[in-house]
């Protein structure tokens, strides 16, 4: 089985910089989330005409 | 500089034989040092400001400038590579050293640019974002490709890339640019001169063995002394001159009196001394003036920190040195 088949070299040999490229991704991702958080709670956030959608405010 | 060319593939003859590169390698590229001062500077435009930022919205900003500014010393290191491998001080950088290759350091300095002043203007405006990209044009453009190795001016004028970032951190908390902004960017410009002129009179032979035009050795070190003194002298004025808008206050009154009569004296014991007493005392008082330079700026900035504390705390009052009555 593939997962049991031991690591070609060259993968020990850049495993310190594919860890941290993957915890850069990972913190890169919680970032943005963060952001995206921040930024809808702000009090003079609204959701652009532009993406509200057909139909958005017919029931008005 | 014909040996740099855009054959960002291969490294130029003379580099070690390239290895795998470590996750530091890529981090020493961004020239950590450096973007220390971009972050504190940028930090202290952005917190100064009079308009409170959300402090996710306030780190992001602080960390995709400070990545912005790494992007551009990954760019600076792509293309000196070739006098990198002949300065001592810095032959052990990636490049030089063989970890990484030319092309690696393009890609990586050319990417991070462009995620940096993507997510800043998506984090806060398109002035910040401007701002940041024009930051990068410059100093790998105008100050690495041209200047450096054209004119002894290059430190003068490239001084420019690295006092941008306060204004950065003003206009992603603002939007727009201001007097103070521009301010803090004129003491940063002023400030560089000196304070590099002071690192390359006891740095010599580094430079002259590259063949980087430094006003040490196309005009001479009794010229440099003379140009110290007064760029130190017109630095003065543009220090003060922050005291009379909305970030002065008595915290900055006092660190710019004595911080400005440390350096002054500094200059004037460099000006007032020739090549011999250098060499006796192996240029302790240039290296000392260095030291002191480097203590102006962070304490500068610092105290208009301090300043924009006590002033969010209601601490101060109105006019222009924050103090009642004046």
């Amino acid at each position: 089985m593939a997962f049991f088949r031991k690591s070609h070299e060259m993968h020990t040999r850049r495993f310190s910089r594919n860890m941290g490229l993957g915890v850069v991704l990972a913190a890169f991702v919680a970032l943005v989330f963060g952001l995206t958080i921040a930024k809808v709670s702000q009090e003079d956030f609204a959701v652009p005409d532009t993406a509200k959608g057909v139909g958005y405010g017919e029931s008005d | 500089m014909s040996d740099a060319s855009f054959d960002v593939t291969a490294n130029k003859t003379g580099s070690a034989p390239p290895q795998d590169a470590g996750f530091p390698d890529f981090f020493a590229l961004l020239k950590p040092r450096v973007m220390s001062l971009v972050v504190f500077t940028a930090l202290v435009g952005l917190l100064a400001a009079p308009v409170s930022v959300h402090p996710i919205v306030g780190f992001t900003a602080i960390l995709f400038i400070a990545i912005g500014g790494g992007a551009s010393g990954a760019l600076n290191m792509w293309w000196d590579a070739d006098i990198d491998r002949i300065m001592n001080r810095t032959k052990d950088r990636p490049i030089p050293a063989g970890r990484i290759t030319e092309g690696e350091a393009f890609g990586f300095g050319i990417a991070l640019s462009a995620i940096s002043v993507v997510m800043l203007g998506l984090a806060t405006n398109l002035v910040a974002a401007g701002l940041l990209a024009f930051t990068i044009f410059f100093y790998v453009v105008i100050y690495s490709m041209w200047l450096k190795r054209w004119t002894p001016q290059n430190i003068v004028i490239g001084g420019a890339a690295g006092a941008l970032p306060p204004m950065i951190g003003w206009a992603a908390a603002t939007g727009g640019i201001s007097i103070e902004s521009l301010l803090m960017f004129a003491l940063i410009f002023m400030w560089t001169p000196p304070h590099f002129w002071a690192l390359a009179l006891f740095m010599k032979s580094d430079y002259d063995e590259a063949g980087v035009p430094m006003l040490t050795s196309t005009h001479g070190r009794r010229v440099t002394r003379n140009h110290i003194l007064v760029y130190t002298i017109l630095l003065v004025p543009v220090s003060f001159a922050l005291l009379f808008t909305s970030i002065g206050g008595p915290v900055y009154l006092v660190a710019a009196v004595l911080l400005n009569a440390l350096f002054l004296r500094g200059a004037w014991r460099i000006w007032n001394r020739d090549e011999v007493a250098a060499d006796a005392d192996e240029y302790a008082t240039e290296k000392t003036v260095f030291k002191h330079s480097l203590y102006y700026l962070f304490g500068l900035f610092v105290a208009i920190l301090i300043d924009a504390v006590l002033r969010s705390n209601d601490l101060l009052g109105a006019g222009p040195l924050g103090i009642w009555g004046i």
